[in-house]
């Protein structure tokens, strides 16, 4: 190869740019990416860097700028295209089909007519060469996350691309998995392959990355090399200016004298769908004052465990959840919240609000049941007090700080930040004695995410008892008391988060506290 | 012996156009569309297949007429639910109650008629063979389609990589379309051989099954094949067996009136709709089997973001 | 030409208002064009389907009989559709109501009081509410897909009825006519105002209908309940909402609406029962119900629409020789129109005309 083309970058992005409606996702980007280096793509949630990789990949089109592939010039117009270049895609949220076995989910992607039996064949040995073990026959929707990542870079490196992009790939790992595909990754540059990388996390950007280009709000913040920056540098690219990072007061009390207000005791279920997780004999005390954090790679019974706690699942035994002190497994989620809990799932749009209704009947639906002498009145005929909703939906938004744009909009109208601050409000303003919340931050952007870990922290030190489910790890050691892992519908026991390392939880994670 | 055999040839029958119109939603909603216009598409089908041979003089033509008619209705339900995106149940019933309105006024001047009947292929020799002779060998064309399409849709969805595509299509469009799968385009596809299907199959009633023109004359039939559908948990060899066992209720309460076993004919007439509900119950009962054999995108609307 | 959606934001309240009215020009233009097609002046059928019916004080009251059950039952489908409960057998809870109204008059017509009529719309809410049931309950016990249950049950309706008039209950006067006894007047629903036509008290019934459960829907607690399943049931059960409980609950109440229709037009315009007792009311309501954006006060404007395509279906067989029939065609393309103009409640619509001019591709 002579030195020209080595030099020649292997993709070159020129003032790229992509609407939505008015929204403006991506801005003029540049983007010059070498051969043979891991460049990264960082970016808080909604900086674009999805936006932009779709382009790259072919599955949005950009209404502006230019992309030149190998020195010429390129129009991406569909993912075959894409792949028929040489660029391969794994994505973030899995593009992989439940009711295909792996096998048929890997040939999906592949453009040449290659018999099923040989790509079964290839997608085992390929998968050996690079550590990556994979049952080509098993359907995908029994398959672990971690195994269904192992697909998707099957698929990927199965076309033979000169670059591989992957989108957010640790976020369903533990940290050991994730080891590992750094291993994947640095053999692959080795090979001459390059690799777009897109994190949010600074510590792996600066640990794998040759280049950094950080994404804030649709435009180029910034173009670095990770290793000569410090995390607080690359922080302040990636935000535009320093976070308030949530603060606690060191633990109050001991917990002797403090009242264990959620008991949760032997809980199990069997799976409830054929994809779903069953929860096995798990058991945990949340005391007055205090927050405990339940980590693990999502997909690991979090939903599961979430449902039961709620009410949203029964349990057949009343003794096996009490809430301040009263058994309550066999009470439904309106008994569970009238006796001070409060819940917060994780999604958002379609579980804790209704995406097509406005924000006062969206407050309603989890407060009618508590507050129905507020919200409701003619008796028995429960007609709905639209101006005693709509007010204490505006203490709501005043409170958390919610922006928004009209009186009452619906909840599909606010941006995931805002929505997520609404629901919280929503359940703080009764000040509930338990809090349980499933990926308080997740999907949200920096600001609202530290006004809400703030809101939790100021719950617990008024003396609630809250328990929040996260994948993020360094949230939970930022909020939390102490720290449990969720790891196949099974908990291990707590940790004080002094005492928890990021490779004692990541060990947790993988399930190897339970062979000591 | 004969008896045996007239039997058997009555519930074919009575068996393919079930077979047919179940055949073609099924590979509708194998790509995630619920198509409830199957009835509607399907009388279509049975309107024109006989005006047109009517006027032709040919059960052929009429039959391709059938065909194509039933394929350009189903075009309506995919601009809708495909291009507008509008709820598939309900535009679903639109066509059948369009389907019902317009082929009871293209065929009110044909009421009464008689009509043209599709010839049975003769093999000789073979067709005189005893028992099954005729059932395999001396059956109307269309029969002979009726099993070709059972064989030609399982070799569609398990043995080729468009099979494969479509059936992604069905359980994940948000992926597919990732991929750079066409998902409105292979769903209109889906769509148009749906309605094809129907079409073919609303050409069996007024050529072969009953040769005339009757308002409403599929008479459910389309409802049936949907159910069929679920009971055979969208797979193709369960939809002939499906048929033929829906064929064989149909005939055995047309067997049973005739013999006047002292039931009111209505209750008998009513049987093929009750044992439907029976069949949907038993099916439906296994709530994780039929989780795991529905196509998890089944009528949920897709748009692609560009 | 390609046709591109993009979602809004915020659902079009503009749109929402105008949706129906842009649906029905739309399918004006469309009967225009039919009718140029088969040969007739398109204005002047257009005229003799939808004005000439409205010009004449008996033909109003005609309209009134047709609008009541319509009205009647689409305003209870409102409810089943909004929680996203499918119940398409309507026709056969409107004929299974007309059956249980009918045990008095038939069989007892010597019981006659003050009480009959009263008695007999009840037991016609409960026989529709009963046969709705049976789908319901399908659904809720073994997970049964309702949209097919109550659909076969209306063919099951249909030959219940037709033994049930040509073998126990067929009058024993009647010259073996296939048909009940005619019903005494202690049975039939008074006309309103009978020196100038048969509307009778169906439509009050109708009316109150609708504005009750308008109420029910858009005021109270119940009706949060039916919106909030119907759009997200995960949301609905995050609120403590039971799906199944309500899933029999629209059941109930839209069978006993259309069992309220079917015996209101028995008693009030027809006088006995026949083998056929509707022209597809229970079918046409699903129409009226989306033409009515599925809230009960837009069903009563939409219930008198679609009533006054039957009357125009009539008149134009007499006034231009087309086939009643096609008033058929009509309410098909209405429901279709009103579909596809839904869409731009929640999306902008874009024409791209050249499918190959992608911006990425312009050459700077």
């Amino acid at each position: 190869m002579s030195v020209t083309a080595t030099d020649q970058p292997l993709l070159d992005v020129r003032r790229v740019t992509k609407t939505f409606g008015n929204l403006v996702a991506c801005d003029a980007i540049d983007l010059v990416i070498k051969r043979g280096e891991i460049h990264a793509l960082l970016g808080e949630n909604g900086a674009g860097k999805s936006t932009f990789v779709k382009m790259l990949f072919g599955s949005l089109q950009p209404v502006a700028g230019e992309i030149f592939w190998k020195g010429r010039k390129v129009n991406i117009s569909s993912p075959a295209v894409a792949r028929g270049l040489g660029i391969g895609m794994v994505f973030q949220h899995f593009s992989l089909f439940d009711s295909l076995t792996a096998a048929e989910n890997i040939a999906l992607s592949l453009d040449k007519k290659i018999p099923l039996q040989d790509i079964a064949v290839r997608a085992r040995d390929l998968g050996e060469a690079y550590g990556l073990p994979l049952d080509p026959d098993a359907l995908v929707g029994d398959l672990s996350v971690g195994e269904r990542q192992r697909i998707e870079i099957i698929r990927c490196l199965l076309q033979e691309p000169d670059l591989i992009i992957l989108d957010e790939p640790t976020s369903v790992l533990t940290p050991q998995e994730a080891d590992r595909l750094f291993v994947t990754l640095e053999r692959l540059r080795a090979e001459g392959k390059s690799i777009l990388y897109i994190s949010h996390r600074l510590d792996e950007v600066k640990r794998l990355c040759d280049r950094a280009t950080v994404l804030r709000h649709g435009k180029v913040a910034g173009d670095c090399d990770p290793r000569k920056e410090t995390p607080a540098s690359l922080a302040r690219m990636m935000v535009g200016n320093d976070i308030k990072i949530a603060r606690r007061d060191v633990a109050t009390g001991g917990k002797g004298e403090a009242r264990p207000l959620l008991e949760i005791r032997g809980l199990s279920q069997p799976p409830r769908g054929p994809f779903s997780t069953a929860l096995h004999d798990i058991s945990l005390t949340v005391y007055a004052g205090e927050i405990v954090g339940i980590a693990g790679v999502s997909g690991n019974g979090q939903g599961e465990f979430f449902e039961s706690v709620s009410g949203e699942m029964r349990q057949d035994r009343a003794d096996t959840i009490r809430i301040g002190g009263v058994a309550a497994g066999r009470a439904g989620i309106s008994r569970r919240r009238g006796l001070g809990a409060a819940f917060v799932p994780e999604e958002r749009l379609g579980h804790g609000a209704v995406p097509e209704l406005p924000l006062t009947d969206n407050l309603l639906l989890s407060r009618y049941a508590t507050d129905g002498g507020a919200f409701l009145r003619g008796g028995p005929l429960k007609i709905l007090a639209r101006h005693r909703l709509q007010s204490a939906v505006g203490s709501i938004v005043k409170a958390m700080d919610v922006r928004k744009s009209g009186e009452n909009p619906d909840a599909s109208a606010l941006s995931g930040g805002n929505l997520q601050k609404f629901i919280i409000g929503r359940e703080l303003a009764r000040k509930p004695a338990v809090l349980v919340v499933n990926q308080p931050t997740w999907g949200v952007d920096a600001g609202a995410a530290a006004y809400v870990r703030q809101a939790l922290i100021d719950l617990a030190r008024d003396g609630s008892a809250v328990l929040v489910i996260s994948q993020d790890l360094d949230e939970l050691m930022e909020i939390c008391d102490r720290i449990a892992v969720m790891n196949q519908g099974a908990l291990s026991k707590t940790l004080p988060s002094a005492e928890v390392t990021l490779e004692k939880i990541g060990l947790m994670m993988g399930g190897a506290d339970k062979a000591a | 012996m004969e008896m045996t055999q007239a039997i058997l040839l009555t519930v074919a029958t009575a068996a393919t156009p079930l077979l047919i119109a179940a055949m073609g939603e099924l590979v509708v909603e194998r790509s995630g569309v619920l198509n409830l216009g199957v009835e509607g598409m399907m009388v279509m089908g049975a309107v024109t297949a006989f005006v047109v041979a009517q006027m032709t003089g040919s059960a052929w033509l009429g039959m391709v007429a059938a065909i194509l008619a039933g394929a350009a209705f189903s075009l309506l339900f995919g601009f809708l639910t495909l291009t507008l995106v509008t709820n598939q149940v309900a535009s679903g019933l639109a066509l059948t109650i369009l389907g019902l309105g317009v082929s009871a006024m293209i065929g009110e001047s044909y009421v009464g008629l008689p009509g043209i009947r599709m010839e049975p292929i003769h093999i000789p020799g073979l067709s005189q063979l005893p028992l099954v002779g005729q059932f395999l060998f001396g059956q109307d064309p269309i029969f002979y389609l009726s099993i070709l399409l059972t064989v030609g849709v399982s070799w569609f969805l398990f043995r080729t990589r468009a099979g494969l595509t479509l059936r992604a299509i069905g359980d994940n469009p948000g992926s597919a379309h990732a991929l750079g799968a066409h998902v409105v385009r292979i769903r209109y596809l889906a769509v148009l051989f749906g309605g094809a299907c129907a079409g073919l199959a609303g050409a069996q009633l007024s050529l072969v099954y009953v040769p005339q023109w009757v308002e409403n004359m599929t008479a459910g039939r389309g409802w049936i094949a949907l159910a069929l559908v679920v009971f055979a948990s969208w797979r193709p060899w369960r939809v002939l067996a499906g048929a033929y066992l829906f064929g064989a209720v149909t005939i055995g309460q047309l067997h049973a009136q005739a013999l006047g076993l002292g039931l009111p004919s209505q209750f008998l007439s009513a049987l093929p709709y009750l044992a439907t509900i029976l069949v949907l119950v038993l099916i439906s009962r296994n709530r994780r089997s039929t989780m795991i054999n529905t196509p998890a995108s089944l009528g949920k609307p897709f748009v692609p973001d560009r | 030409m390609r046709i591109e959606l993009v979602r809004r934001p915020q659902h079009s309240v503009l749109f929402s208002a105008l949706s129906p009215l842009i649906a029905l020009a739309l399918t004006l233009v469309a009967g225009a064009i039919l009718f140029a097609l088969m040969g007739k002046p398109p204005l002047h059928g257009l005229y003799v389907y939808f004005v000439e019916p409205l010009t004449e004080v008996w033909s109003l009251h005609e309209l009134m009989v047709k609008a009541a059950p319509l009205i009647l039952i689409a305003a209870g489908l409102a409810l089943c559709f909004r929680s996203n409960n499918w119940n398409i057998g309507a026709e056969g809870q409107f004929i299974a109501g007309a059956i249980a109204g009918s045990i008095l008059p038939v069989m007892f017509p010597d019981f006659q009081s003050w009480a009959v009529l009263p008695l007999m719309l009840l037991m016609g809410m409960a026989g529709g509410a009963a046969y709705a049931g049976i789908p319901a309950f399908l659904k809720v016990r073994f997970n049964t897909n309702e949209i097919l249950t109550s659909l076969m049950l209306v063919y099951v309706a249909q030959y219940f009825l037709d033994w049930i008039v040509r073998g126990p209950w067929r009058n024993p006067q009647g010259y073996n006519f296939p048909e009940t006894r005619q019903f005494n007047d202690s049975a039939i629903l008074p006309e309103i105002w009978s020196a100038s036509g048969r509307a009778h008290w169906g439509i009050v019934l109708a009316l109150v209908a609708a504005v009750v459960l308008w109420f029910v829907l858009s005021r109270t607690m119940k009706g949060f309940e039916v919106r909030v399943l119907g759009a997200s049931p995960r949301a609905g059960r995050f609120a403590g909402f039971s799906a199944g409980k309500m899933t029999f609950f629209v059941f109930l109440v839209s069978g006993a609406c259309a069992g309220l229709a079917g015996i209101a037009e028995v008693s009030g315009a027809i006088g006995q029962l026949r083998p056929s007792i509707s022209p597809g009311y229970g079918f046409t309501a699903i129409i009226v119900a989306f033409l009515g954006r599925l809230n009960p006060l837009g069903i009563v404007a939409a219930g008198f629409v679609l009533a006054l395509s039957y009357l125009g279906g009539e008149a134009a067989q007499v006034a231009i020789g087309i086939s009643e029939k096609s008033a058929r065609i009509f309410q098909g393309m209405i429901l279709f129109f009103v579909l596809a103009s839904d869409t731009l409640i929640h999306y902008r619509i874009r024409l791209i005309f050249s499918p190959k001019a992608k911006p990425a591709q312009e050459k700077s």
